[in-house]
C-alpha cells in the first residue's frame, strides 16, 4: 500500500492503494468514479479512456503510480460547466445504444478535438479505432464528431 | 418457476398479455399515494401530473424504456414529457419478463395499449363526473381531459384521485394507426443524457455499503471440477478476505477492491479434475456433426415431396462455428444475502429466471428472494443465462455479506454459452429454366434448449420456429432438423439459429441463379414473384412482403446501375421474429481480403413505433453481423476454449464498419421483431459480394479464418 496523491478532474485526492493497481480500479472503486468502464483490462477496447494531461489513455493498463501528480480527466470531469460540445453532439446523433462503451469513446473524441479541432474521415478512424462497440456505432459516433467540430451532421 | 425454454416465455408472455389489462389490475390505491391513480401495473398518475410507466423488459441497449412507454403514452394521450420511467424487477404482475426474441415490443404492444387506453376512458369519466355533463362531450389531449362546449379541462393529475374510484373498463377501444401522435415519431431516447454523462447506473457501477468484491477461477475444461485449492499466496495480497470453493467447479477470491480480487486469483493454486472433455477439440466437433448428418432428423416444413421433383440437380454444404457474444461490459452482478432472503441487482435479461435460479441454489424460496434489474453495457442474448445471478448469491450467502462478482473478459469470452456450430445440407432441383421446382435444408445443430434440459417437443429445437422459416415459394421444399448433442456450452446469440439458417440458405441461392446463368436478384424475385402464404409452425410467411423488402433494398442500392471498376455488391433475404429483411452489400477486394463499403437494408417489421430506434437497430445488427461474418469463431482445444479476448474474438473496429442506410416498409400491421432480424442477411449477401468479385464460393464462415 502507498499514499497517492491525484488531481483528478481538478480536485486533489489521496488514495491508499497498492502502487501497482490500474488507475481505473481507483478511479471506480476507490473513488466511486464509475463513467470510466472496464472492457477488456487489456488496454484492447478503449471502455476505460481517461486523459492523463490532456491525452487519451487506457486506464485499465495504466498503474495509478505513473499518473501520481499529473492532471487526469474522467467522464465526469468533461463537461463540468453543463454537457461537453460531444456530448450533445452524441444526444444529437442518437449514438449511445447500450452506451456502455461511449463515454471512453467520448474521452478519445475529446482528445482527438482538442489537438485537432477539425478532423477528416481518416483523423477521426485513427483516432477511434481503439475503442470497440459491440452495439455498432461506428459511423454514428463519425457523424457526431463532425457535428462537435462545427462540420454539422454529414 | 420451473424452468422452461425462451420459446414457451414468448408464449406465455403473449397469453399472459391478451387478459392483463383485466387479470393483473392493482387494487386502487395500494402502494401508491392516497390520491394516485394506478389502474394497473404499468401505470401510476399522481396528483402533481407525473405520470409514471413502468418497463417490465430489461434495457440492452435496443430502446425498450422509450419504446414501451411511447406505446402506452399514446393510448393515454399523454403528454411525453410528463413521462417518468420505472424499471420493473422479477414480478409475478407482468407474466413472462424475459427479454429475448426480439419480442419486447411485439409482446407488450397489446398490453401496453390496453394499460393506457383504459386508463384513458377512466380519466374521462372522472371528468365527466366531476363536471356533471355527458362523456361524449370530453375528450383526452396532451394530459388533459377538455370539454369543449363549456372550455373547460383538467389535467391528469387533478382527476387522479376521481378516476382512482371509477371501475376500471374491461373493453376499451384502441386508437387507429392514422391517429398516432407518439407512435411513430422519431422521439429521442430517453436514457442517452445519463450514458453520455457517465451518470447511468449498469450492473458492474451499482454499489452497496460494505460490499466486497469477488472473481472466480472457474475450471477451464469444459466439465471440469475442482479437485483442491491451495490459498496461502492469494491470502497475502492486500485486501483479500475469503478464498473458498463456489459450487462443484469454481473457487471464489473476495477481496475489498476489484483489483485486490484479481490479483488473489492470479496467484490462486487450483487442481482441477478435467473430466470426461479434456480430449475435445474443434475435429471432434466437425466429426459429431458430420456423423448426425446422416440422421433423419425431424421435418419443420413440407410442401410437395422435393424426392419427386425432376430435373437438373445441385447440392452444397456450410458449416458454421461457434461463436461469442462478448457483451461489452463483462459479466456482473451484486447480491445481498441476509439469512431468510437475498436481494440482486442484475444486469440481466432474465429477472424471473435469476429469481428462481438463485432461491434453487441457496435454498430459499422464490419470495424470497428479490431481483432489481439494472441497465445492461449490451446483452445479445449472453444475459438470459442466470450463471452470475447464482454466483454472486452463492458468494454472498458464503460470506455473509453483501459482495459484487464481477468476470473479467477472459472468464467472458471463455466461460460463456455459444452460438451453435451447424452444418447445413441444401439441395436443389432445377427445371429447365434453372427455376427451383425441389429444394430441401437440412440443419444440422446440437440444441440449445435441448442441452439446458428444456422441452424439445417433436425433435426441433423450440428456437428453430422462429429462426429458420421458408423464404421462397418452391412447389416442392423441405426443412428439416437434426439434433446432436455437444459438451459446449449452448446458448442463445442474437438471431440465434437464424444466422446458420439464412447463411446457408441464402448462399446457395446464389449458387442456384448462377447455376441458372440468372442475376440473383431477378432470380430471387422470381422465386417470389406469385403472392403465396408460406405457413410455419404459427408464423405464415408471406411472399409478397418479402418480395417488397427485396425491391426497396435492391432500388436504394441501385442494383441495375452500375458499379464502379473494382467494386462488387451480393444481395441476400431472410425472415425471422415475424418481420422480413433484405440488404445488398458492396465490397471492394483488398489484399485478397472484402472490404464492405455500404449496406443498404430493408424491413417490414409491421408498425413501426420509433424509427430512429429501428434505424439503431438494424444498423447495430448489421455491425454485429458482419464481425460474426468475418472473424467470430470459437475454437475448442483439449476441452479448453482458445480464445480470451479482443485480440483473438476481435470484433468490428471503427476503420471497417461501412455506412448503412436502413429503409423500413410502411407499414400499419402489428409490430414484429427488429432487434435480430438484420443480423442473418449480412453473412450471405457479403458472400455473394465475394463470389461476384472473386468466382470463389465461401462455405464455411467465419470468412477470415
Amino acid at each position: 500500500m502507498a499514499d497517492i496523491t491525484l488531481r483528478i478532474n481538478g480536485s486533489e485526492k489521496q488514495v491508499s492503494v497498492s502502487p501497482e493497481t490500474p488507475l481505473l480500479w481507483v478511479l471506480r472503486d476507490t473513488l466511486e468514479l464509475t463513467g470510466t468502464k472496464f472492457g477488456c483490462g487489456a488496454g484492447l477496447c478503449g471502455a476505460c479512456t481517461v486523459h492523463v494531461d490532456g491525452s487519451a489513455i487506457r486506464s485499465c493498463s495504466t498503474p495509478v503510480s505513473q499518473v501520481a501528480g499529473k492532471s487526469v480527466t474522467t467522464i465526469e470531469g468533461l463537461g463540468a460547466n453543463g454537457l461537453h460540445v460531444l456530448q450533445q453532439a452524441w444526444i444529437a446523433e442518437e449514438v449511445p445504444q447500450c452506451g456502455y462503451c461511449q463515454t471512453g469513446q467520448i474521452m478519445s473524441a475529446a482528445a482527438l478535438l482538442a489537438k485537432t479541432p477539425n478532423p477528416t474521415d481518416d483523423q477521426i478512424t485513427q483516432a477511434m479505432n481503439g475503442n470497440l462497440c459491440r452495439c455498432g456505432t461506428y459511423e454514428r459516433i463519425r457523424k457526431a464528431i463532425h457535428r462537435a467540430a462545427g462540420g454539422g451532421a454529414r | 418457476m420451473s424452468p422452461i425454454s425462451r420459446r414457451e416465455f414468448v408464449g406465455a408472455g403473449l397469453a399472459a398479455g391478451a387478459g392483463l389489462v383485466i387479470g393483473f389490475y392493482l387494487p386502487h390505491g395500494e402502494g401508491g399515494q392516497k390520491e394516485s391513480f394506478s389502474p394497473n401495473a404499468y401505470l401510476r398518475i399522481t396528483p402533481d401530473d407525473k405520470i409514471t410507466v413502468v418497463v417490465a423488459r430489461s434495457e440492452m441497449g435496443q430502446g425498450v424504456r422509450t419504446a414501451l412507454p411511447m406505446i402506452l403514452a399514446e393510448e393515454l394521450e399523454a403528454d411525453w414529457k410528463q413521462i417518468e420511467i420505472e424499471q420493473a424487477g422479477a414480478s409475478t404482475l407482468f407474466g413472462d419478463q424475459t427479454t429475448g426474441g426480439s419480442a419486447s415490443v411485439r409482446t407488450t404492444w397489446d398490453p401496453m395499449r390496453k394499460a393506457g387506453a383504459a386508463a384513458r376512458e377512466m380519466l374521462i369519466s372522472a371528468a365527466a363526473l366531476s363536471w356533471g355533463v355527458p362523456r361524449s362531450g370530453c375528450t383526452a389531449e396532451l394530459g388533459h381531459v377538455k370539454h369543449a362546449a363549456s372550455n373547460r379541462s383538467m389535467s391528469y393529475g387533478e382527476l387522479a384521485g376521481k378516476a382512482s374510484t371509477l371501475p376500471i373498463p374491461t373493453d376499451v377501444t384502441l386508437k387507429q394507426s392514422k391517429d398516432y401522435k407518439i407512435v411513430g415519431q422519431r422521439l429521442p431516447r430517453v436514457d442517452s443524457p445519463s450514458k453520455v454523462k457517465g451518470e447511468a447506473v449498469f450492473g458492474i457501477d451499482f454499489r452497496l455499503p460494505g460490499m466486497k468484491y469477488a472473481v472466480l477461477s472457474r475450471c477451464p475444461t469444459i466439465g471440469g471440477k475442482v479437485s483442491g485449492f491451495d490459498d496461502k499466496e492469494s491470502k497475502k495480497i492486500s485486501g483479500v478476505t475469503f478464498v473458498g470453493k463456489i459450487g462443484d467447479s469454481a473457487v471464489a477470491v473476495v477481496a475489498d477492491s476489484v483489483w485486490g480480487a484479481m490479483e488473489g486469483r492470479r496467484v490462486l493454486n487450483v487442481t482441477w479434475d478435467d473430466g470426461p472433455n479434456k480430449g475435445l477439440n474443434d475435429a471432434a466437433v466437425l466429426a459429431s456433426l458430420k456423423s448426425a448428418a446422416s440422421k433423419k432428423g425431424a421435418n419443420m416444413y413440407a410442401a410437395g415431396d422435393p424426392a419427386k421433383a425432376g430435373g437438373r440437380k445441385i447440392s452444397a454444404e456450410y458449416l458454421l462455428p461457434f461463436m461469442a457474444h462478448a457483451p461489452m461490459e463483462p459479466g456482473n452482478c451484486t447480491a445481498s444475502y441476509q439469512g431468510t432472503k437475498c436481494e440482486l441487482w442484475a444486469p440481466t435479461q432474465v429477472p424471473q429466471d435469476c429469481r428462481d435460479s438463485v432461491a434453487t441454489a441457496i435454498g430459499l424460496d422464490p419470495d424470497q428472494v428479490k431481483v432489481n434489474v439494472t441497465l445492461m453495457g449490451g446483452g445479445f442474448g449472453r444475459r438470459l443465462e442466470h450463471d452470475y445471478a447464482v454466483e454472486a448469491a452463492q458468494v454472498s450467502k458464503a460470506i455473509s455479506g453483501p459482495v459484487k462478482v464481477i468476470w473479467t473478459r477472459e472468464d467472458d469470452m471463455r466461460f460463456s454459452t455459444y452460438r451453435p456450430a451447424s452444418l447445413h445440407q441444401l439441395s436443389a432441383t432445377l427445371d429447365g429454366s434453372g427455376m427451383p421446382v425441389g429444394l430441401t435444408h437440412r440443419i444440422v445443430a446440437p440444441s440449445i434448449s435441448g442441452q439446458k434440459g428444456q422441452p424439445v417437443p417433436n425433435g426441433v429445437d423450440p428456437d428453430l420456429p422462429d429462426e429458420a422459416g421458408p423464404v421462397y415459394a418452391v412447389p416442392n421444399y423441405t426443412i428439416d432438423y437434426v439434433m446432436t448433442e455437444t459438451p459446449v456450452p449452448l446458448g442463445w446469440m442474437r438471431s440465434v439459429y437464424a444466422l446458420q439458417a439464412g447463411f446457408a440458405l441464402e448462399s446457395f441461392i446464389d449458387e442456384l441463379a448462377l447455376a441458372a446463368g440468372k442475376d440473383p436478384l431477378k432470380y430471387r424475385l422470381q422465386m417470389l414473384a406469385k403472392d403465396q402464404d408460406l405457413p410455419y409452425f404459427t408464423t405464415t410467411w408471406k411472399t409478397a412482403r418479402m418480395r417488397a423488402v427485396l425491391q426497396l433494398a435492391a432500388e436504394k442500392a441501385a442494383w441495375d446501375k452500375p458499379l464502379p471498376a473494382g467494386r462488387y455488391r451480393g444481395v441476400a433475404c431472410f425472415g425471422c421474429f415475424q418481420s422480413y429483411m433484405a440488404e445488398v452489400v458492396e465490397i471492394s477486394m483488398e489484399n485478397n481480403q472484402p472490404r464492405v463499403h455500404r449496406v443498404v437494408a430493408a424491413v417490414d417489421c409491421g408498425q413501426v413505433v420509433n424509427p430512429a430506434i429501428l434505424e439503431q437497430q438494424i444498423q447495430g445488427g448489421i455491425v454485429y453481423g458482419l464481425a460474426n461474418a468475418l472473424r467470430a469463431k470459437i475454437t475448442i482445444d483439449k476441452g479448453r476454449v482458445v480464445q480470451g479476448n479482443f485480440d483473438d474474438y476481435a470484433p468490428l473496429r471503427m476503420e471497417e464498419t461501412p455506412a448503412v442506410e436502413v429503409y423500413a416498409v410502411p407499414s400499419q400491421e402489428v409490430p414484429t421483431g427488429i432487434g435480430e432480424p438484420s443480423v442473418p442477411p449480412v453473412a450471405p449477401a457479403l458472400c455473394n459480394a465475394i463470389f461476384a468479385a472473386t468466382k470463389k464460393r465461401i462455405r464455411t464462415l467465419p470468412i477470415l479464418s
